[in-house]
C-alpha cells in the first residue's frame, strides 16, 4: 500500500521542483558512473589477486619447490635487476626490431601479392591455388628447411617471421579489394576515373578496414613467431632470455620474460587500437 | 550432390597448376644438370625415395599417430573449456567483469611464451604438450563463442522470455544455436592453432617424445633434407586435411541456415 502512495507522489514532486540544481544532477551522475567504473575495476582485479595469492601461498608454504615456482618477491627482485642493468630493454629491442623488419618485408610482399591477385584475374588464377596450399602449412613448419638454406642467424628469424606476416596481409588485402561494391566502381566509371584515381579514390578507402585487419593479424603472427624462433635458436631477444634462463633453471627469469612479453603484447594492442581509431576518424571525415 | 547449387561447380582452372609444375620442373632440371649443390638442394627423386622408405617404416606412422593424438586431445580439452568460458563471459555480465580483464590480458602473452614455464611446472612429456595445445585452441574458441553469444538478437531473447524459458533452455535452445556459426569458425581457428602448437611444441621439446615434428627436426640435425621436405609435406597435408574437414563439418552443421544465404 505504501508503495503505491509513494508512486503517486513521484510525479508531482518532480514537477514542483523543476530542473533547479543542474550541477547537482551532473555531479550525481558522475559519482554514479565513477562508482560503476570503480566496481568494474575491483571485479576485474579479483581473479588476478586470487591467482597472485595462490602463487604467494604456494611459494610461502613450499607446496611447490622454489626451483620450480619461485616466490613473487624473488621474481620482483629479478624484475628490478634486469630493469636496472638494462638487460631486459636490450632483449625487447632485439625482438622488436625483428618484428619491425619482418613487418616491412613480409607486409610489402603480402600487399603486392594481395593487390596483384585482387586486381588481375589471370594473376590470381596462376598464383592463388599455390598460395592457398602454402598458406595452410603452419609457418613454423618451414623453419627446419629455412635453417638449412639460410642458417640459424638473423636471416632465419627475419625470413620465418616475414613468411608469417605475408599470409594474413595478402589474404585480407585480396578480400578487402575483392569485396568492394561494384556500385562504387561504377561511380568511378561514370566520373571517368583513370586507373590511379580508381585506386586512390575508391580501392584504398574502401579496402582500408580489411587492410587494417591484415596489419593487425600480421603483427599478431609476427609477435607469435618471433618468440618461437627466438626460443628455438637465438642469442638475444625475449624468447632467447626465456630459453636460456629455462636451461639454467632460473624460472624467475622465465616469468620475468613472460611478463615482458605480455606487456609488449598489450602495448602492441593499444598501438593498433590507436591506429584503428585514427583510421576510422579519417574515414568519417572523408565522407 | 544433387542439392548443392550449380554455382559451386566452377570448371577446373589449369592455370593454377602452372606454378607448381614449373617449380618441380626447374627443381628437377637444376639438380639433374648439377647446376646447384645437390647436397643442399636435393633432387626430387631423392625426396620420393625417402618418402617411400618412410611410408614403409612403422616409426613414421607412430610419429604421425602420436602427434595427431596429442593434437586432438589438446584441441578437445581447449575447445570444451573455450566454449564454456566464452558462453559464460558472453552471457553473464558479472562473469565478464570477473574473468574478462584477466582473459584479455593473458591473451596478449604470445602463445609459445607459456611453454618454458609449463615445461618447468609439468615436465616436458605428453601432459605439458597437451596442456599447451589445449591452451592454444582455447583462445580462438573463446573469442568465437563470445562473438557468437553477444550477437544473439534481442528479439529472440524476448521470445524466449515470453515462453518462460528456464536457464538451461535459454542456453541450449537459444544462445548456443544462435551462436553456432561463430562458435564453429572459432573451433576451426582453434584446430589450426592446435596443429601449429603441436608442431611447435615438438620442435621446441625435440628430445622428448615422438611425433612428426620430432622426426622433421631430427632430420634437420642429421642434415637429411629429403626427410625434412617429406615431413613438411606430411605436416602440410595434415593441416590441409583438418581445414577441409572443418569446412565440410561447418557446412553440414549449418545447413539449417542455408535459406538465409
Amino acid at each position: 500500500m505504501s508503495a503505491s502512495t509513494d508512486d503517486l507522489h513521484v510525479f508531482p514532486r518532480t514537477v514542483e521542483r523543476p530542473i533547479a540544481p543542474v550541477w547537482h544532477r551532473h555531479a550525481r551522475d558522475a559519482v554514479q558512473q565513477g562508482l560503476i567504473a570503480a566496481l568494474t575495476i575491483v571485479l576485474g582485479l579479483i581473479l588476478p589477486a586470487a591467482l597472485f595469492a595462490l602463487w604467494w601461498t604456494a611459494a610461502e608454504r613450499h607446496w611447490i619447490a622454489e626451483q620450480i615456482l619461485p616466490p613473487p618477491a624473488f621474481v620482483w627482485d629479478s624484475i628490478k635487476y634486469v630493469l636496472e642493468t638494462g638487460e631486459l630493454l636490450d632483449h625487447i629491442k632485439f625482438s622488436a626490431s625483428r618484428v619491425a623488419w619482418s613487418l616491412l618485408i613480409g607486409g610489402s610482399a603480402g600487399l603486392i601479392l594481395g593487390f596483384g591477385m585482387a586486381l588481375s584475374r589471370s594473376f590470381k588464377a596462376y598464383v592463388f591455388p599455390t598460395f592457398d596450399v602454402l598458406a595452410q602449412l603452419p609457418v613454423l613448419g618451414w623453419i627446419p628447411l629455412l635453417i638449412i638454406f639460410v642458417g640459424i642467424e638473423e636471416p632465419l628469424k627475419i625470413t620465418a617471421v616475414s613468411i608469417a606476416v605475408v599470409v594474413p596481409v595478402a589474404l585480407s588485402t585480396l578480400h578487402g579489394i575483392a569485396n568492394i561494391p561494384q556500385s562504387l566502381l561504377e561511380v568511378g566509371r561514370v566520373y571517368q576515373f583513370d586507373a590511379f584515381q580508381v585506386i586512390h579514390r575508391i580501392v584504398l578507402p574502401a579496402a582500408a578496414p580489411s587492410l587494417f585487419t591484415g596489419l593487425r593479424q600480421g603483427v599478431m603472427q609476427a609477435w607469435l613467431s618471433v618468440i618461437f624462433v627466438e626460443l628455438l635458436s637465438s642469442s638475444e631477444g625475449l624468447g632467447f632470455l626465456m630459453a636460456y634462463s629455462r636451461s639454467l633453471g632460473q624460472i624467475d627469469m622465465v616469468i620475468v620474460a613472460m611478463l615482458a612479453i605480455g606487456v609488449v603484447g598489450i602495448l602492441i594492442e593499444l598501438t593498433l587500437r590507436l591506429i584503428e581509431s585514427r583510421l576510422q576518424g579519417w574515414r568519417r571525415s572523408a565522407f | 550432390m544433387s542439392d548443392t547449387p550449380k554455382v559451386n561447380k566452377a570448371p577446373f582452372d589449369w592455370r593454377g597448376l602452372v606454378l607448381p609444375v614449373a617449380f618441380i620442373v626447374i627443381w628437377y632440371a637444376v639438380t639433374a644438370l648439377h647446376l646447384v649443390n645437390t647436397k643442399l638442394i636435393v633432387p626430387p627423386g631423392g625426396v620420393l625415395t625417402t618418402a617411400w622408405a618412410e611410408l614403409a617404416n612403422g616409426s613414421f606412422y607412430l610419429g604421425i599417430a602420436l602427434s595427431l593424438w596429442r593434437d586432438l586431445a589438446g584441441f578437445t580439452l581447449g575447445a570444451l573449456a573455450g566454449v564454456a568460458v566464452g558462453t559464460l563471459i558472453g552471457a553473464s555480465r558479472l562473469a565478464d567483469k570477473l574473468i574478462g580483464p584477466t582473459f584479455h590480458t593473458a591473451r596478449q602473452i604470445s602463445l609459445f611464451a607459456w611453454l618454458p614455464l609449463l615445461s618447468a611446472l609439468v615436465g616436458t612429456g605428453d601432459l605439458s604438450k597437451i596442456i599447451f595445445i589445449a591452451f592454444s585452441a582455447f583462445y580462438p574458441v573463446v573469442l568465437g563463442t563470445l562473438d557468437g553469444v553477444r550477437s544473439t538478437t534481442k528479439a529472440h531473447a524476448e521470445v524466449a522470455q515470453v515462453y518462460g524459458f528456464t536457464r538451461t533452455q535459454l542456453l541450449f535452445k537459444l544462445i548456443l544455436p544462435s551462436a553456432s556459426p561463430q562458435i564453429l569458425s572459432g573451433l576451426r581457428l582453434g584446430l589450426i592453432y592446435a596443429w601449429l602448437a603441436t608442431i611447435g611444441a615438438e620442435y621446441l621439446l625435440v628430445n622428448d617424445g615422438q611425433g612428426i615434428g620430432n622426426i622433421v627436426f631430427k632430420g634437420r640435425m642429421a642434415f637429411n633434407i629429403e626427410l625434412i621436405i617429406f615431413g613438411l609435406l606430411a605436416i602440410g597435408l595434415v593441416g590441409n586435411a583438418f581445414n577441409r574437414l572443418a569446412e565440410l563439418a561447418e557446412r553440414r552443421l549449418l545447413r539449417w541456415r542455408a535459406p538465409a544465404r
